[in-house]
């Protein structure tokens, strides 16, 4: 077995590395090999400990140590007083916020309770193609009770007190769907599972449904026997071919074990469900579009009242609810409403998955209580922003969302709380913006997508978010005015209050959210004709500064366009009327004599 | 397969599978249990190749083990992930997964315990639904 | 029934329990614009797509604007339908919609009747800003025997989609493309021509907008009118004037015969004659068809086909060759009027005034659109030269009237001419849904019985239920007729005659919701359906003031038949008057 008694973890992930982590890695080897302990210690790079407020992070294991803010200097002080004389190095240890107590423990630190996999509680524990691995996780545990141990209004009430709202974006009661769901008598009611996660950045419905597929098929099941439905259909889109895949190893397998079919564990009861694949439209993940979609006609949405509860799926009474909505489920029914509704803040209950991307370190998964802080997600679990760059904003909820800034940094994150600060949670996408993004150009690009993914019905959307990205595009190249950000609020406003289904009452969120936010922005670019985050080429001029030019004519020779003129050793120009601003001479030049205005 | 008939069957079926009959889930055998995140975003890394490797490199070295796929763990940033548990300790996660440094996971955490760099401290709870 | 009570504009009304908003303010008077809500009340069509987002209104307890044409009343619901953030609303929806269309009114075929006009003016506006830079989505037009589809001017009211898929279940057009690029289109974005469309021209006579319209042949008429060697003669179907007057100012259901008749004399027809004629000469040939049928049924021939089907309706006869060819052999093999007009009018006329068909033009006055398909027909022709030259529409002929400046209002009447130009009552009913057939009653009777008919109206066989039937009784023989106008209502009954449980001894089918009266050609209804209840009236009253009112008792008729015919189902009748239909069963060719 190893040779090793003891490890030091030093945190390599990107934030701590530009701490210095390297350097600590160093006089750490240093301070080992000049104590004679290589043999008997070693020291390792680890990945973000998802603490870097506090980082460098050092861990030392086996005796479970953390110590925070380490600065290479500390490397003796480690290794003389704790490896050696095995005394915790106090003033390196994490003060606990309330008590001011040294803690060394990290299972007693908060930051290692900041995310709580319910949803995700199987995945990447357990292979997704075998039933048996989720069956001993207590699958189908919850199936089994609920059909042999609780009526359906049992069952409902259980799910409406857990305080549990869809995870689609709505964040509309659970329970209370279902209730309204089981009230509408008909012969044939349907359980849809909406799995056409659409936003760009998300991928937290495809991850469930890769990892652990189960939790949908049981939920599924659970659903039907509450609202009297025995059918089922998962409506995915094709670009989802691993978790098409896996959802049909899993039909398969609960089949072949009877827990979907006829006659479910022996009690009566009968459900079975079937896939539906989308073509991949965005609008799709509508409830009503989404239907309209499975029953071959026209991804459309149609006016709600009527809601699916009372005609859905052809006409009959149908539930849908979306995929990290269902995959909590067996979990609440386990555990129960209590448990559940005692995790997230006060409407909102439980924990969200969230996909993060954008310009952050740990781009990834993460599922945390309700009411954790942008800040914790950002700056503790995601590692902060790339490159040491400063934090600039958030967009959640997708291009359906709005931008949040340093300012909302610490709201604690729920559907309400969200709302309120002039974004939605929407299904979970989260996308970090750094001082380098341009909030005019990101507007754009967010209604880029909706153009292309509006269905065309109403006219707001159609044509509206259209006009909108139009004259986005005008301010970018400076062809604003000052009178065009007022149209663009008002153009934005209308489309919110006049169109016809959540696609096109949100679109314009990210241009709303960014003008509250980020208005000088917004300013600078009409009014001074500049783009403060130097992103749009319309407004940039690459000017030579005469102080440092030599005029070594490295810039006029490399310059695509003939743009550059001036004698050797002469101060050189660059004539903007040619420039393309392709930013080629900058990089050329070795005097830092070409910068841009 | 067998059917399940009822709610008796589903225990007993669970019992057995968390005795650690035909499943791995609470194994308590001498075998080294590798698992590979095979997610889209994980495969799009490379993570077939990794899980061959291992599949293949474990059984050539006559070491015992079980290698298997799960889903996503979270860590997009650091893909190809997996997890190693060696019996009786607790699993490692490894991020930056490629053939080279599978190799030395084999070489040096799996031979003798020795931890090689790309370690992901595990950052979350997760609940446990045996109530 | 149960009611709600809810305010508008401060005004409280009760009304029943699922009635919209829209309808709720419409009996308090209060007019909600809207650009894409339609509905054909006495036909049970609606077309509420909440598309078009000009009817909003402020809905208490809603955060967005509600759309009033589709949303449902509710107990104690507080509704403002002209605030300030409505109006805004309204004017900002209004310019993104004119933005993304076209600003040809000079010379677009729908200048002044177009709703989109009319809404910009309503709504007050004059500018669009931001037009400079704004694209404007564009599409290949479409030129078809019929219909031009120009879809730069669509504005996705879906009016034209729901005709075409839900009330004729054709479903040639429906919409394609996401986002600003939707646009209504056949399948692939093909031309209707290879589409199943049947030229009923119903999309055309709901599209709001310039989008959808009929090809216009008034300047090839005038030219042959123009042209000295020719001879031009017009032939008007009973639909038209009841309804040509509307296009200048008459109460809809106003007789225009003998000023429609002034006016096409004025406008330099050489002879004014009457589609009617041939009306009563179709009763002649189908009734008699009928009737033969009818006796070999009776005789227990199995060759006999029943139920006969009417085959006057273009839209109807190309309706049957796409969707139901193996029921080719059931309908009437007697010419539509328009057609048996042609062929008497080129042979039997020419030879009277002396003149080579080929220097006689025919013009019809249709209001349809299909008849301008239905006379470019290759069977409609001898030698290349067709049996009917130019077919326009009613609306096409009010515009010409204009062109002319001819005060309709203050024309005197005038006859139409002989022999071509006289008709009984019969032939003007063909006009409306449900006359053809009890044209052919009155005929057929007394033919049967060798009777006099003591009741000629058969009132059992009038009215706007899409799918109507009536027994007959023809002297102890108990004939039973369906009716069906609106090709969805025909599939109907195709179904069950295919399915061989039709119990129906006849059918009589039009095209169009309404009949003729309501074709793709006449003036637009603008979504009143109350005008096509009008104009039906109005062609029951024309019937009643006829002196004759049987077909086989008009005399042109009977001297046409000893003249020239002989008697009804002859050979040389079959060889003018009759022809035989084509599978025309669509594969799916993708023509690029």
């Amino acid at each position: 077995m190893s040779k090793y008694s003891t490890h030091l973890l030093v945190c390599g992930g990107t934030s701590c590395h530009s701490s210095e982590s390297d350097a600590i890695v160093c006089n750490l080897r240093d301070e080992l090999e000049a104590k004679g302990l290589m043999d008997s210690v070693q020291v390792i790079l680890t990945g973000c400990f998802g603490f870097c407020e506090k980082g460098p992070i050092v861990k030392v294991m086996p005796d479970n140590t953390v110590y925070v803010q380490v600065k290479p200097e500390d490397a003796q002080a480690i290794v003389e007083e704790h490896i050696i004389k095995g005394r915790k190095v106090t003033r390196l240890l994490l003060k606990d916020p309330v008590s001011k107590e040294p803690v060394s423990d990290p299972n007693k630190m908060d930051f290692f309770k900041k995310q709580l996999r319910i949803v995700l509680r199987n995945c990447g524990f357990i292979n997704p193609e075998n039933i048996d691995e989720y069956i001993a996780r207590e699958g189908y545990k919850a199936l089994g009770k609920v059909l042999t141990e609780m009526t359906s209004e049992q069952v409902i009430k259980e799910v409406k007190d857990s305080g549990q709202r869809g995870r689609g974006g709505a964040g509309f009661s659970t329970g209370l769907k279902w209730e309204l769901a089981r009230k509408n008598q008909s012969d044939e009611k349907y359980v849809v599972c909406n799995a056409d996660e659409g936003d760009p950045g998300a991928f937290m419905d495809r991850s469930v449904l890769e990892g652990d597929p189960h939790s949908v098929l049981e939920a599924m099941v659970i659903c039907g026997y509450s609202i009297g439905a025995s059918n089922g259909l998962i409506y995915i889109r094709a670009e989802y071919p691993l978790a098409i895949e896996r959802l049909k190893i899993a039909i398969k397998q609960a089949r072949e074990y009877g827990l979907l079919g006829k006659n479910i564990l022996g009690t009566g009861f009968n459900f079975d469900i079937t896939l539906r694949y989308g073509a991949g439209a965005f609008v799709c993940g509508e409830e009503t579009a989404l239907i309209h979609s499975m029953e071959g006609l026209r991804g459309e949405p149609t006016v709600k009242p009527p809601f699916p509860a009372e005609s859905g799926y052809r006409n009959h009474p149908t539930n849908v609810n979306n995929v990290e909505t269902f995959a909590a489920i067996p979990a609440i029914i386990l555990k129960g409403a209590k448990w559940f509704s005692s995790i997230g803040t006060g409407k909102s209950k439980g924990t969200k998955v969230f996909a993060l991307a954008g310009k952050i370190n740990n781009v990834g998964l993460i599922e945390v209580p309700m009411g954790t802080t942008l800040r914790e997600v950002i700056f503790e679990i995601g590692g902060g922003i790339r490159n040491g760059k400063k934090f600039k904003g958030i967009q959640t909820g997708g291009p359906s969302g709005g931008c949040l800034s340093e300012k909302h940094l610490d709201i604690p994150i729920d559907f309400d709380n969200l709302i309120a600060a002039g974004s939605i949670m929407g299904s979970g996408a989260m996308i970090i913006l750094d001082e380098d993004d341009c909030m005019v150009s990101m507007a754009k690009f967010f209604l880029q997508f909706t153009v292309e993914e509006s269905c065309g019905k109403c006219a707001p959307c159609r044509i509206g978010n259209k006009r909108l990205h139009e004259l986005l595009g005008q301010i970018c190249e400076g062809k604003g005015s000052i009178e065009d950000l007022d149209r663009l609020r008002n153009m934005s406003v209308v489309i919110k209050d006049t169109a016809l289904c959540g696609l096109g009452q949100t679109s314009p969120n990210p241009v709303l959210s960014m003008m509250d936010n980020y208005y000088d922005e917004y300013v600078a670019h009409v009014k001074d004709k500049k783009c403060p985050a130097g992103q749009c080429k319309s407004l940039m001029e690459y000017v030579v500064n005469p102080e440092n030019c030599v005029g070594c004519t490295a810039c006029a020779r490399v310059c695509p366009v003939n743009a550059i003129s001036g004698e050797r050793k002469e101060v050189h120009h660059i004539d903007p009327s040619i420039c393309i601003k392709c930013g080629a001479c900058m990089e050329k030049c070795k005097f830092d004599a070409i910068f841009i205005r | 397969m067998s059917k399940i008939n009822s709610i008796a069957d589903l225990k007993k079926k669970r019992d057995e599978l968390q005795g650690g009959l035909g499943s791995r889930v609470n194994d308590t055998s001498n075998a080294v249990h590798v698992k590979v995140a095979m997610a889209t975003c994980g495969i799009a890394s490379g993570a077939k190749n990794v899980m061959e490797f291992f599949s293949e490199q474990l059984e050539r070295r006559n070491i015992a083990a079980v290698v298997t796929q799960t889903g996503c763990m979270g860590y997009c940033y650091a893909e190809p992930t997996i997890e190693v548990k060696l019996p009786g300790q607790d699993p490692v996660v490894f991020g930056f997964v490629d053939l080279k440094r599978a190799d030395q996971i084999i070489e040096k955490y799996v031979k003798t315990g020795e931890l090689v760099d790309g370690i992901i401290p595990v950052n979350y709870q997760t609940i446990d639904l045996n109530v | 029934m149960e009611t709600i009570k809810l305010t508008i504009d401060n005004k409280e009304i009760d009304v029943p329990k699922g009635t919209t908003i829209y309808k709720a303010a419409k009996e308090l008077g209060i007019d909600i614009p809207t650009l894409c809500y339609m509905e054909l009340h006495d036909m049970n069509i609606e077309n509420k797509p909440a598309g078009c987002r000009i009817c909003v209104a402020e809905v208490s307890g809603r955060r967005t604007l509600a759309p009033t044409c589709s949303t449902k009343c509710e107990p104690g619901m507080v509704v403002k339908t002209h605030t300030p953030r409505v109006l805004n609303a309204r004017r900002t929806v209004m310019e993104f919609i004119l933005s993304d269309h076209p600003k040809d009114c000079l010379v677009c075929s729908k200048s002044g009747t177009c709703e989109l006009q009319a809404m910009a003016h309503r709504l007050g506006i004059k500018d669009i800003p931001g037009a400079e830079y704004a694209a404007v989505s564009t599409y290949r037009k479409d030129t078809s025997p019929s219909i031009i589809r120009d879809l730069d001017k669509c504005i996705m009211c879906r009016r034209c989609e729901m005709m075409c898929n839900e009330v004729q279940t054709v479903g040639a057009i429906s919409a394609v493309n996401r986002g600003f690029m939707a646009t209504v289109a056949p399948a692939f974005e093909q031309n209707l021509e290879y589409s199943t469309c049947t030229y009923c021209g119903q999309c055309v006579s709901v599209c709001p907008t310039g989008a959808l319209t009929e090809v216009n042949h008034v300047p090839q008429v005038l030219r042959a009118l123009v042209d000295p060697t020719k001879t031009v003669v017009v032939q008007t179907a009973p639909a038209v004037r009841a309804a040509l007057g509307e296009e200048f100012g008459l109460a809809p259901g106003t007789l225009v015969t003998g000023k429609m008749t002034a006016a096409l004399r004025a406008l330099g027809f050489d002879y004014v004659f009457d589609t009617d004629f041939a009306a009563d000469l179709t009763i002649m040939e189908e009734g008699t068809e009928l009737l033969d049928r009818l006796s070999r049924h009776l005789k227990g021939d199995k060759t006999a086909k029943m139920p006969i089907l009417t085959s006057c309706c273009p839209g109807w006869v190309n309706f049957f060759e796409e969707y139901f060819p193996d029921l080719k052999d059931v309908p009437s093999t007697a010419k539509s009027p328009q057609q048996m007009f042609g062929a008497i009018a080129k042979t039997y006329f020419a030879d009277k005034i002396g003149i080579n068909r080929k220097d006689m033009v025919v013009v019809s006055i249709m209001p349809c659109l299909a008849k301008k398909y239905e006379c470019q027909r290759n069977e409609f022709s001898v030698d290349g030269n067709p049996d009917v030259d130019f077919s326009i529409s009613t609306r096409e002929l009010a515009s010409f009237i204009k062109q002319a400046n001819i005060d309709l209002n203050t024309l005197h009447d005038e006859d139409f001419d002989a022999p071509l130009g006289e008709s009984t009552g019969a032939g003007v009913i063909f006009g409306t849904t449900g006359g053809v057939i009890e044209a052919a009653c009155r005929t057929a009777y007394e033919l049967y019985t060798g009777k006099k008919l003591k009741r000629l109206e058969f009132t059992e066989l009038r009215g706007m239920e899409g799918v109507r039937s009536a027994t007959i009784d023809f002297d102890g023989l108990p004939l039973n007729i369906g009716i069906a106008h609106g090709l969805g209502n025909a599939r109907k009954l195709l179904d069950d005659v295919r399915a061989g449980k039709s119990q129906f001894h006849a059918i009589e089918v039009m095209a169009c919701p309404g009949g003729c009266i309501g074709g793709g050609g006449q003036p637009l209804h603008h979504g009143n359906s109350e005008i096509i209840m009008a104009r039906a009236a109005a062609i029951y009253t024309e019937d009643r003031k006829k002196p004759l009112r049987k077909s086989h008792e008009n005399p042109f008729i009977i001297k046409l038949y000893n003249e020239f015919l002989g008697k009804p189902g002859s050979e040389k009748a079959h060889h003018l008057l009759h022809t035989h239909y084509f599978d025309k069963k669509k594969k799916i060719i993708i023509k690029k």
